[in-house]
């Protein structure tokens, strides 16, 4: 699953928001890889920066976001180079040639993001002749296998949107997003606006054609009962800073940071007993705040006077299975974490 | 199945015996019987939204609306909010059948029965403060000689939007999603309900505070004996925070019992699938990580057709169809003494609970 380099490693990446009041810094010093092949989760509430964090990867976002620091360093085959590209400072004819073709992205409001007025087929090829300049035969032909892969009749080429399911209009943008066949696919909350059934569906279907095309995809939801199905590894981010990364089973089973246990905590579970569950009180910080240390303690059981004075690096996990496990709090091991269950119980 | 049941099961009456468990936590508040809503389409077309749906929500208890999309639940919650008129069926509010035609009726109805909107970002008013937002039902519910500054505040230590005198000038962009239903909830308990009706209360909120606000929800249950219908398309919160829960597919309830038992141990296939489609952190090896997702539940759910127009509405992804199944629709048929399920097939689909309740 892993090879030696990641397709693509965002290293010390920052972005911050110009606001007349201060610079709201909505990630800040992300390091996260994702191998061919893998899915990696990025979980966090809405504000914690994950989309920002994606979009700035692939420097999508518009002013007043500024890219501020930090480098993301892109080695697909088709590169052509041995040494990775940095996005971050490609021309932007090289930049334009990458987005879609390299890199795609399924965007968060993907239900609504198909043109009303347009058939789809318009749509795919719209998309086909700015990436692919391939010929009009050949588009359609393309067009049709495309929707073939994501399991819609090719008739479906022909319907407006309106026409289409909430669960086939969000498979439409992911033949899109495939078109060009892509080492990496962004995944923006794609399935948060579906139904339980149809979103099954279609995380099989982005499983099934990620096994077959061998992209890597990284998914963004604040879904974790999702994510510990569904990808190899989690990273958990809070407040533009990622909090906690590893495997999937250890984030599960040892979980390390107090957050993470927090939103383990906030689903209840459908299988197996009832379990406590008890949130995690409080709301994220305010990002204009230039806080030292770790942005979770107003919210946090186990916070110390120490905790002013982390400085968010993320380390080992101690005990912990899994190498790659680690965390941004150097105090609250697994054990303790799962000792301390803070405030509120269930309603019965 | 004997023929006597089969035949029993069409005109409905077994499911009038089934007891909602939600009855042991109080008097009956609202009654719905036999409800239906059909929508013109033009062109001649009708869609029938709601199906014979009857339901019954008592003082202390909590009724769970659970479905997709386009199932309908919804509608039932806007009918009993008096927001839209049945086509057929009754509402019984305090032993009377409820005629809102005139105003003060109306007014009276609602009075008592309250709607949470799903959605905190688009539900409140962005011109007007919060205290806005709740002195004006105070005024219209409690009349004029309240002290309608005290209740706004009374409203906002409820829903614990403390300290009270902060939040009151606030407006809604200045608020989080969660204070900003925490709002709604207030402005609900404004009129001194003694139902309310929360059309999916959570869905629009993050993970970390959804439980929180079910917490609340609860606690406000709990603290003001209230009635509560909850709609989601979330079995999973169904199963910690209802007693009672109705599964709807197509416009009908499909399947009805205690919201433990339902989770646990589903009747219905529709329930089967819903259950089997949640997302489930302790199936790590799913088939969602395998690779080989061709095979099991999940190409049940691929539902290219919609719900059937004649026979049982999930005859098209259901995986024991038979003609029986495309010729009928089954009606609600009892399982045990607070448990039913629509299905022709229960002795393949839950053998266990069919045997049990002796309709094998």
């Amino acid at each position: 699953m892993t090879s030696n380099r990641p397709v693509l490693e965002i290293r010390d990446l920052s972005v911050a928001y110009r606001t007349p009041t201060g610079d709201v810094r909505a990630a800040s010093h992300v390091n996260l890889s994702l191998h061919k092949g893998e899915v990696v989760g990025l979980c966090g509430e809405s504000g914690s920066g994950k989309s920002t964090l994606a979009y700035g990867a692939c420097r999508l976002l518009r002013p007043p976001a500024v890219i501020t620091g930090g480098s993301v360093l892109y080695s697909g085959q088709r590169t052509g180079t041995v040494t990775p590209i940095d996005i971050l400072r490609m021309p932007p004819r090289d930049l334009r040639a990458l987005r879609w073709r390299d890199v795609a992205i399924v965007f968060q409001s993907a239900m609504n993001a198909l043109n009303p007025v347009l058939r789809v087929r318009d749509q795919i090829l719209d998309a086909m002749q700015a990436h692919l300049r391939l010929p009009r035969d050949e588009a359609h032909e393309k067009a049709a296998k495309l929707l073939d892969l994501v399991g819609i009749p090719r008739e479906r080429l022909r319907s407006y949107p309106h026409e289409l399911s909430g669960g086939m209009r969000q498979r439409v943008m992911i033949a899109m997003a495939l078109a060009a066949d892509p080492e990496v696919v962004i995944m923006d909350e794609p399935t948060t606006a579906l139904d339980v059934v149809v979103q099954r569906d279609i995380l099989a279907q982005i499983v099934e054609l990620k096994e077959q095309l061998g992209f890597s995809v990284l998914f963004i939801t604040h879904d974790m009962s999702l994510l510990l199905e569904l990808a190899d590894r989690i990273a958990v981010m809070y407040a533009g800073q990622l909090m906690e990364l590893g495997a999937s089973a250890d984030i599960k089973d040892a979980a390390a940071h107090p957050y993470t246990q927090g939103l383990l905590r906030s689903f209840p579970s459908l299988h197996g007993s009832r379990r406590e569950l008890a949130g995690i009180p409080g709301s994220p910080p305010d990002l204009r705040d230039a806080t030292p240390g770790c942005p979770f303690i107003p919210r946090c059981a186990h916070a110390v006077p120490a905790c002013a004075e982390v400085d968010m690096t993320l380390a080992p996990v101690v005990g912990s299975r899994g190498p790659e496990h680690v965390t941004a709090c150097p105090i609250v091991t697994p054990e303790m974490a799962k000792l301390r269950v803070p405030t509120e119980g269930v309603p019965s | 199945m004997s023929e006597e049941a089969s035949e029993a099961t069409v005109t409905g009456e077994p499911a009038a015996a089934v007891q909602s468990v939600a009855a042991a936590r109080g008097p009956l508040a609202l009654e719905a019987i036999g409800l239906n809503k059909d929508f013109r389409l033009g062109r001649g077309q009708i869609l029938h939204a709601v199906k014979d749906v009857s339901l019954s929500l008592y003082k202390g208890g909590v009724v769970a609306l659970v479905g997709e999309s386009g199932s309908g639940k919804s509608t039932v919650a806007r009918m009993l909010a008096g927001q839209e008129r049945p086509t057929s069926g009754t509402i019984i509010h305090s032993g009377k059948p409820v005629d809102l035609r005139n105003r003060s009726a109306f007014r009276h109805y609602k009075s008592e029965v309250q709607y949470v909107f799903q959605d905190p970002f688009s539900s409140l008013n962005p011109v007007h403060n919060v205290g806005y937002h709740l002195a004006r039902p105070v005024r219209l519910h409690q009349g004029r000689s309240v002290e309608v500054d005290r209740e706004v505040m009374a409203l906002l230590e409820q829903v614990r939007l403390t300290p009270a005198a902060q939040f009151e000038p606030k407006y809604p962009h200045e608020l989080s999603g969660g204070q900003r239903q925490r709002v709604s909830f207030a402005r609900a308990l404004a009129a001194q309900p003694s139902v309310l009706l929360a059309d999916e209360p959570v869905s629009m909120l993050d993970v970390s505070i959804r439980l929180e606000m079910l917490n609340l929800l609860d606690d406000l249950r709990k603290r003001l004996s209230l009635a509560l219908l909850y709609i989601t398309h979330d079995i999973a919160s169904a199963r910690y925070f209802a007693d009672e829960v109705l599964v709807m597919y197509a416009g009908q309830v499909v399947e009805r019992g205690p919201a433990e038992d339902i989770t646990q141990q589903p009747a219905h296939p529709y329930t089967q699938l819903l259950i089997a489609s949640a997302p489930d952190p302790d199936n790590l090896g799913s088939v969602l990580r395998s690779g080989n997702v061709a095979a099991g539940a999940a190409r049940i759910g691929r539902a290219a057709s919609g719900p059937a127009p004649v026979g049982c509405p999930f005859a098209t992804r259901c995986p024991f169809v038979d003609d029986k199944c495309r010729a009928e629709n089954p009606a609600l048929q009892r399982l045990t003494t607070d448990r039913a399920a629509a299905c022709w097939h229960l002795d393949k689909a839950a053998p266990a609970l069919a045997t049990a309740s002796g309709t094998v």
